[in-house]
């Protein structure tokens, strides 16, 4: 079991407060779809739980106890918006996938383990020794998911992964993602600002607007009978969506 | 490596290398070969102007100036070198302090720094000169601390770029703790520009060391270097110039000879450097003309309310390795009132051709067409008044970043004003007064405060309605909207697209609307047309974009879910990349990604015909067999 | 992604005070540190002088009883926070020391050498700036993107190289090409107007080449802005364009580096005054160092450094006039 909880989480920046006072649980093994428009605070939530922010009051928690931000066991992995700006520039992708695998284990062993995460994202492993500048975005992207996989997480937050990419490239990701977690079981927090998107991929979803969680549920329900008038909003302004 | 070498392909970069490397082998060998030389007095040779046997002269002892001026070279770069190690050592450990320290204890760093830096160097190296006392050493420590804020200064810039990235945040989240991250990842990923910055500064170390030795605050008798010859000499200009004039020029010699090798490879490997020296571009070769092979479909002959005529239109630019055309060839009509929708992806061509139908495109780049027409006019005729007053006043553009495409140092008001004074001949308060309608007519909420206020304290949808605001000022019979709504949340989208919706119906004006986004197009547009690769692959009315015929068309309809996609099956995928360019294949481009795709596709272009240019238009499509060659052609 | 960037300007929480009031606070509590900053080291850099300043001023001769008699003079002998107090009050009432060499109050020094200086740097200034703005915008426009490739690479060439060569190598050069060789000019002393041509030269040459350089790439940058499509897409003409529209952000994008290459020129003095042996504080300073006549190099170093800071908070002030975005970016 791997239910990742957030309680009471409020992160100021300065003045400004990103986030304010959010509970928000992603069932375990489930996708959590967490949507809202720029500026919302989502993206901040999530960098929050993988530690990458400060978080000023409130906890979060995985399976009841805090998630840990030192050390080099990080049960919460990370994928980032731009495959652009998310891997070594410097580094083979088999390097990067490799750094994010625990320690302990042997060099060979270590070779097993990224030829395996390769595979598992659907890329070639001979291509291990490849730099990121021969790849596309969508095998970036690919790449930095396996690197997520590498150390061993309970929890992925996967934040905006396919708004940096070509409308062609985005549905291998998104089936990527899908198949990932029926595969290995894996709780996701899914961030987007696009509800389509949220809806193919996520099984409940959150909707965030100024730092505050609005409306939270299963997808079906949250989307055919929304209860905030925010949330109506959003579904309204969907292009092609107005008819309906 | 082989980009190290790109820095002797330049004439410039050759004449630094070789400058350089000369002077540090002179550096070498010139005390071992010419010290006796150097130190021989010659007393019935006191000052002595050049002559055969002194080639500069001598001093006042009598010594051969030339002969001391080569022996110098090794102490000169030996000071300027040490100095530049401590500079670069200091600067390095102040610069990494932030990343290594956090924010708290960074910032009281950097601001140390900054405080450092905004003293001149020279002012930085008088003090410590006095701290560490007058000669050799002293000069050393002094130019060395006075270089160490600026390089630290550097060191810190280009670390925050670099851990801004999120390979920094991903590494961390991974677990790897902040002192290996910098070894790992930032100080690799800087190390050319540190490099780079390290040689430059060595020669400004070295002129440093020259003004030091001057002003007799560097090194000291009897040791010399070039400042010191300099220093000596200069008391004796009237009587020898060439005392100071060979040591000077020496000195220049090689304080060039390492400023422009560094400046020369920062060129080579793209790195840069303020206002670094320019390449020149390779002789471009000539494009073979594409046929216009897509004019089959006459767009709308002899209807008269054609308010944009587009036949065969080119666009190329010079690349470095002969001509791009990223538009190759496209015709269109667009009708009063009508809504035409442009898609595809990034590199199809289709910001450029809008670019291109506006007369916007930067006039390194080549727009032909065989026809391109506005309003009747000819927009490919040169350049005139007559021109401007009709772009200016009858097509109104909006771009798609709100947030950089107004001056930012104007006051809002002032630039939508600007057209009206220029065009409509209407004094400035009229203009403004005009302005100020156009705002509250593209609903800005009290538009007489807003036309006084700055960009910035507008927000990104009320920029895109101001933009569209601008547009309305004359009396716009078309408005080219290039991903007008990208930058923006889909609640203020949803206004954008309104607004632009009810003007359209308002006053009859067409619309060009470019977007990645089918869905977005579909909803606003009347007709769709998709481009790939610098062409229309489909010409059709947006109503029929879920019966496209061409599989370009059909893929991006369903590799975008939206809300109505089936959850139980996958995505259609589109495999391999979108065209490049600079690379367009022979054939059809799209078949390297099509299913569908014969040997004729890879052979021969189709061109449009019936609204879709396919051979293979409307042929059934296998989604499974899709799914499996993606992984093959990724593979490839 | 352009999404992040479509943020609203944040709500701003607490205090909302005017931004000018808000810039002009933080700009002079900037100064006020670097101030401190600069008074602080000028201080301690007798402290920190290995040995003792005022025997090393007197030499190795003088007599014991001379050495300590000055030490108490100048308070050597008191706790260091003491010192530091009295440095501080000295300072404020304007008592700058003696000068141990030639036994005049330093304050005297600085006030009769200064207006020269003064003089030569602001001149050096102004010409720089008149030189360079015209020639960067003129440059910029000619080899905008897609033109003049072979202007920018003559201009961008020449320009690194004249940057490079420091002003008193300048100065030795004009000295030998219009003194020695010509006998045009007056190489030494501030008596005649036509004595100013030389050093003012030698001063503005290398900051003029290297600020149109930056005003250069400024410009040409600017000219590849989105709002400069947006007002070309006015069709009004060129001129307009160039002058109106990216002339200002070219001119406010180069003033922070402009800035610093103007402050280094008020330092730049040092050097070109020893060489035209110029009657102002570069040629003291100079020779106090190597007089050890400490306390006059402490009063010279503040007034330089005093001078540096002024015309950077000058540039931040003329930048958020320029441009009321630099008001609210934080630093």
């Amino acid at each position: 079991m791997s239910e990742l909880r957030f309680d009471n989480v409020t992160v100021r920046y300065g003045s400004t407060t990103a986030v304010d006072d959010v509970s928000l649980t992603v069932p375990s093994g489930q996708v959590l779809g967490l949507v809202g428009e720029s500026g919302s605070g989502k993206s901040t939530l999530a960098r929050a739980a993988v530690g990458l922010a400060p978080v000023d009051s409130g906890t979060i928690l995985l399976d009841g106890k805090p998630v840990p931000t030192r050390g080099r066991r990080r049960p919460l992995q990370m994928v980032f918006q731009d495959p652009y700006s998310s891997l070594d520039p410097r580094m083979s992708i088999g390097e990067s996938v490799a750094e994010a695998i625990p320690p302990g284990s042997s060099r060979a062993e270590r070779r097993a383990e990224v030829e395996r995460l390769l595979e598992l994202v659907h890329l070639d492993p001979d291509r291990v020794a490849m730099r990121p500048a021969g790849l596309s975005g969508g095998q970036r992207q690919r790449v930095a998911l396996a690197r997520a996989l590498a150390g061993k997480p309970e929890v992925i937050v996967a934040d905006e992964i396919t708004s940096a990419l070509d409308v062609s490239i985005q549905g291998a990701v998104l089936n990527l993602v899908r198949e990932l977690q029926r595969e290995l079981g894996l709780t996701i927090l899914f961030i987007s600002h696009n509800l389509a998107v949220v809806r193919y991929v996520a099984s409940h979803v959150a909707v965030m607007h100024h730092g505050r969680i609005v409306e939270q549920g299963p997808t079906g329900q949250v989307l055919s009978e929304p209860d905030h008038d925010y949330t109506r909003t959003l579904l309204a302004a969907i292009p092609g969506n107005r008819s309906i | 490596m082989r980009r190290w070498m790109r820095v002797l392909r330049t004439p410039l970069g050759l004449t630094a290398t070789l400058l350089t490397v000369g002077v540090l082998v002179m550096a070498v060998i010139a005390p071992i070969l010419w010290t006796d030389d150097a130190d021989a007095i010659d007393t019935s040779n006191i000052l002595a102007p050049p002559s055969s046997e002194h080639w500069a002269g001598t001093d006042n002892l009598g010594r051969d100036i030339f002969y001391r001026t080569l022996v110098a070279t090794r102490l000169s770069v030996e000071l300027a070198l040490s100095a530049t190690v401590i500079a670069v050592v200091v600067g390095l450990v102040l610069g990494t302090a932030s990343f290594l320290l956090g924010r708290r204890a960074g910032r009281f760093v950097n601001a140390g720094i900054n405080i450092a830096v905004a003293f001149p160097g020279i002012l930085l190296a008088l003090f410590f000169a006095v701290i560490f006392g007058v000669g050799a050493t002293g000069a050393v420590l002094a130019i060395g601390m006075a270089g160490a804020p600026a390089f630290g200064r550097l060191t810190q810039t280009l670390v925050a770029g670099i851990a801004s990235r999120d390979f920094v945040a991903a590494a961390r989240v991974a677990g790897v703790g902040r002192f290996r991250s910098l070894f790992r990842h930032v100080l690799p990923n800087i190390a050319e520009p540190l490099v780079v910055n390290a040689t430059i500064s060595a020669g400004s170390a070295l002129l440093a060391f020259a003004g030091l030795s001057f002003l007799g605050l560097g090194v000291q008798q009897p040791k010399y270097d070039w400042g010191r010859l300099l220093y000596d000499g200069i008391s004796s200009i009237y009587v020898n110039p060439w005392a100071a004039l060979v040591p000077g020029t020496a000195v220049i010699v090689a304080g060039l000879a390492f400023n422009l090798f560094g400046e020369s490879v920062a060129k080579a490997l793209g790195v840069g450097v303020v206002g670094g020296i320019p390449e020149l571009p390779s002789v471009s070769a000539h494009l073979e003309d594409v046929a216009p092979v897509d004019a089959s479909r006459r767009p709308a002959e002899d209807v008269d309310d054609v308010v944009l005529d587009v036949r065969n239109l080119r666009v190329t630019f010079p690349g470095p390795r002969g001509p791009i055309r990223p538009v190759r060839g496209i015709s269109f009509a667009v009708r009063r009132g009508e809504a035409v929708g442009v898609v595809g992806e990034s590199g199809s061509g289709k910001s450029l051709t809008a670019l291109a139908v506006s007369r916007l495109v930067d006039d390194s780049g080549r727009v032909e067409a065989d026809r391109l027409d506005l309003l009747g006019t000819d927009l490919r005729a040169a350049d005139s008044k007559a021109q401007r007053q009709l772009l200016g006043t009858s097509m109104a553009m909006v771009f798609q970043d709100p947030m950089t495409s107004f001056n930012p140092t104007q006051r809002m008001g002032g630039q939508l004003a600007e057209s009206a004074r220029h065009h409509q001949g209407l004094s400035k308060k009229d203009a403004l007064s005009r302005a100020v309608d156009r705002l509250r007519s593209v609903r800005i909420t009290e538009p007489e405060k807003r036309a006084h206020q700055y960009p910035h304290e507008f927000s990104g949808g009320m920029r895109q309605r101001a933009m569209i605001g601008m547009g309305l000022m004359g009396t716009p019979a078309l408005i080219v909207a290039d991903e007008p709504t990208t930058a923006l949340d889909v609640t203020v989208q949803q206004q954008v697209l309104d607004l632009l919706a009810s003007i359209r119906e308002a006053d009859d004006v067409a619309l060009i609307l470019i977007s990645h986004d089918v869905t977005v197009v579909g909803e606003v547009c009347d007709r769709v047309l998709v481009m790939y690769a610098g062409r229309i692959v489909e010409d059709l009315p947006a109503g029929e974009l879920s019966a496209a015929q061409h599989p370009y068309t059909r893929a991006l309809m369903a590799a975008v879910p939206d809300m109505h996609t089936d959850l139980d099956e996958p995505l259609a995928v589109i495999p391999g990349r979108p065209v490049d360019p600079s690379d367009v294949p022979q054939g059809c481009a799209y078949a390297a990604r099509c299913p569908l795709a014969s040997a004729r596709c890879r052979t021969e272009e189709p061109a449009l015909v019936d609204g879709v240019a396919c051979w293979h238009a409307g042929e059934p499509i296998d989604i499974e067999v899709v799914d499996r060659e993606l992984e093959e052609v990724e593979a490839s | 992604m352009s999404l992040a960037s479509s943020v609203a300007p944040a709500p701003r929480v607490g205090v909302t005070a005017h931004p000018w009031v808000r810039f002009g606070v933080r700009r002079l509590g900037r100064l006020l540190v670097s101030l401190w900053v600069l008074i602080t080291a000028s201080f301690l850099m007798i402290h920190l002088i290995p040995g003792d300043p005022v025997r090393a001023a007197l030499g190795p001769t003088a007599p014991a009883a001379l050495v300590a008699a000055k030490r108490e003079e100048m308070g050597l002998d008191d706790p260091i926070l003491v010192q530091y107090w009295h440095y501080l009050q000295n300072l404020f009432t304007g008592d700058l020391g003696t000068s141990i060499t030639s036994q005049l109050p330093v304050s005297d020094i600085v006030s009769q050498r200064l207006p020269a200086t003064l003089q030569l740097a602001v001149l050096a200034f102004v010409v720089a700036v008149l030189v360079a703005v015209p020639l960067g915008v003129t440059m910029g426009v000619l080899t905008r993107r897609g033109h003049g490739r072979r202007t920018e690479l003559a201009f961008t060439t020449t320009s690194v190289i004249i940057g490079i060569i420091p002003d008193f190598l300048i100065a030795v050069g004009l000295v030998y090409v219009f003194g020695v060789n010509l006998g045009w000019l007056p190489v030494a002393g501030n008596d005649t107007p036509s004595s100013y041509v030389l050093p003012v030269l030698a001063l503005m040459v290398g900051p003029a080449a290297i600020l149109s350089r930056i005003i250069r790439v400024e410009m040409v940058a600017v000219l590849e802005a989105d709002f400069v499509r947006t007002a070309r897409a006015k069709r009004i003409p060129n001129r307009s364009v160039y002058l109106g529209h990216a002339l200002p952000n070219a001119l406010t994008a180069s003033l922070t580096l402009g800035g610093l290459i103007l402050g280094s020129m008020v330092a730049g003095t040092v050097l070109v005054e020893n060489v035209f042996a110029w009657p102002g504080l570069g040629s003291t300073i100079v020779s106090s160092i190597l007089n050890k006549d400490y306390q006059v190099v402490q009063a010279i170093v503040i007034v330089y450094g005093v001078a540096v800071l002024l015309v950077n908070t000058a540039v931040d002030v003329a930048l958020a006039l320029l441009d009321p975005r630099s008001m609210i970016r934080e630093d």
